[in-house]
């Protein structure tokens, strides 16, 4: 069966984001960026299923300008077998990534699509979801743990009660959380392998989607700081300064 | 602007977790909300009628005693467009992350995750919400209606209740509603102490914790005393200290309790992204340089093995 994960570019995680200088946008000089990291672990999960012997083939799909192409590249070095690029320089919303995937699933009719729960830098957590509606396919978001058995898949998902677990038919869309798995490091041989795998390159007007955005970020700020309060010397100080000061015991 | 609030079930129990969205609606739309209950013979139905909701609407039906999304999406678009909806919203939560962004997807919806404020400007909406793991906060403007909303629980508080109940009122649960996706089962559960995101009082540990009969037996003992809630870091979840479903922070829960103490937690950014809206936080860290104390109102630098019992036993003493 053929996997189909969606992989987006973003600031690295470990590097320090600000306002730029007009307020408009995160300020871009020198910004590493990176495969979404919720993402990659949806791309291991992928690629773990086709060495298991679960999956047939994994197929990254990224949307973005031609820089994307770059971690399309560390998706094929993980082990995906080829990529694709809708390639558009749009500032685009949510449901229109998920109208974009969703001409990309009908084109390449995989029985899974895996991606992360969210991306790291808008912080959504919708597009799954969407794409699943608009699809009308099952969905599992959130998950922590996935089998594939009998055309089914069985998902923990990380909910705020615990963890759930749910079986839906396949083909289904699974979102990965941060505990499904640890994303391998990437060998040179991959990455030298990386270089002859196919990467297509597409416009959403290949796919025959017209996109319409809705929703623009149009200012980014500093949230308000908080300030460090007072040292104290040992426990009788804090419950005493809790009571009289605080008033919260 | 017709407020459609899909109030927190776990297809069995109405939560209080819907309590913020609510507070929103009142703010924004006080006379022009209704609230949407989905599960088949809800518990708890009066947690939503005293807050001034035009009507309490409750689907029932035996395809929704669990809340899977792919047949809760479908409920809900069916009577945000029978209302005329402008806005579906409910307070963020692994819940409303999951079936709302499904019923937005079904609406061709645009949505708001998250917001902490939100006003009209020349017909659009501009809403801020966190952004870059609350690095940053990001004003959004959108454009169309409906538009789907989750809202930032601590952002929007408790309600005002009101005099007049609301009328609850049985609804119809749409044809066909697709049960492709099953629901198995549930492991956790917060064994008898308040929940996590609700309570007045939240006590943290970090991995310095060892294991999880320590981290139980110190943090758990100190959350007793103070009739609170435990939470956790993501290095002492991904350690197995604590269960997942304790963890603060960016990829975890936030919380806003009145009372915040984080006990051998450094203060990484996510975590500080998910309690720093907390009313008084606590520190108490061997490592004076710890970031923790940046937020902190009251930081002791002390080992916790040292200082948690005593502090354990004094609280107790002060409440009896």
């Amino acid at each position: 069966m053929k996997i189909l994960v969606s992989v987006k570019r973003v600031p690295d995680p470990y590097a320090k984001i600000t306002p730029s200088a007009t307020g408009a946008d995160i300020n871009r000089d020198g910004l590493q960026m990176a495969v979404n990291p919720f993402d990659e672990i949806a791309l291991e999960e992928a690629i773990r299923l086709k060495e298991a012997g679960k999956a047939s083939e994994v197929v990254a799909v990224s949307i973005g300008g031609a820089e994307s192409q770059e971690q399309l590249r560390t998706a094929l070095a993980m082990g995906a077998d080829r990529a694709i690029l809708v390639q558009t320089d749009a500032l685009l919303d949510a449901p229109s990534v998920a109208k974009i995937l969703a001409a990309v699933y009908q084109r390449e009719q995989p029985q899974l699509v895996l991606m992360g729960k969210q991306a790291i830098d808008m912080d959504e957590n919708q597009v799954g979801q969407m794409l699943a509606a608009q699809l009308h396919l099952p969905q599992a978001t959130f998950a922590s743990k996935i089998t594939l058995e009998n055309g089914s898949a069985i998902v923990e998902r990380e909910t705020d009660n615990g963890i759930e677990t749910i079986k839906t038919p396949l083909p289904a869309v699974i979102t990965a959380d941060l505990r499904l798995n640890e994303p391998r490091y990437v060998a040179l041989t991959g990455i030298v392998r990386a270089r002859s795998k196919p990467l297509e390159t597409l416009t959403p007007a290949d796919l025959g989607v017209q996109v319409q955005t809705r929703m623009r970020l149009v200012k980014v700020e500093a949230p308000p700081a908080r300030k460090a309060g007072k040292r104290v010397s040992d426990v009788h100080e804090l419950v005493r300064l809790l009571r009289e000061e605080a008033r919260v015991i | 602007m017709k407020i459609l609030i899909v109030a927190e079930t776990d297809g069995g129990r109405v939560s209080e977790k819907t309590l913020p969205a609510i507070a929103f609606a009142q703010q924004q739309s006080p006379n022009n909300f209704a609230i949407l209950a989905i599960g088949e013979n809800l518990q708890c139905i009066e947690t939503l009628t005293g807050y001034g909701a035009q009507a309490v609407l409750t689907v029932s039906h035996p395809a929704l005693t669990k809340p899977l999304a792919e047949r809760y999406a479908p409920v809900i678009a069916h009577h945000a467009h029978q209302l005329g909806a402008d806005a579906i919203v409910a307070t963020t939560t692994t819940f409303s992350r999951d079936v709302l962004a499904r019923t937005a997807g079904l609406l061709d919806a645009p949505m708001l995750s998250d917001i902490i404020a939100l006003e009209s400007a020349n017909g659009k909406l501009v809403a801020k919400r966190p952004i870059y793991s609350a690095n940053l906060i990001g004003t959004f403007e959108v454009e169309g209606s409906p538009v789907v909303m989750t809202v930032r629980g601590p952002a929007w508080g408790k309600p005002t209740p009101t005099s007049a109940e609301s009328p609850v009122q049985s609804a119809e649960a749409p044809p066909d509603i697709p049960q492709r996706a099953e629901w198995l089962g549930l492991q956790g559960g917060s064994g008898g102490r308040p929940d996590l995101t609700q309570a007045r009082v939240v006590v943290s540990g970090g991995r310095p914790l060892k294991d999880p009969e320590t981290f139980e037996k110190y943090i758990g003992g100190l959350a007793d005393a103070l009739g609170g809630a435990v939470g956790a870091t993501r290095a002492a979840v991904d350690s197995g200290i604590a269960p997942n479903e304790l963890q603060v922070g960016q990829t975890g829960k936030t919380v806003a309790p009145e009372l915040y103490i984080a006990v051998a937690v450094s203060g990484s950014v996510q975590h500080l992204a998910g309690m720093k809206d907390s009313k008084v936080i606590v520190a108490i860290n061997t490592d004076p340089e710890a970031p923790i104390f940046q937020v902190a109102d009251y930081g002791l630098v002390a080992d916790l093995y040292q200082v948690l019992p005593e502090l354990t036993e004094l609280v107790k003493n002060s409440r009896a």
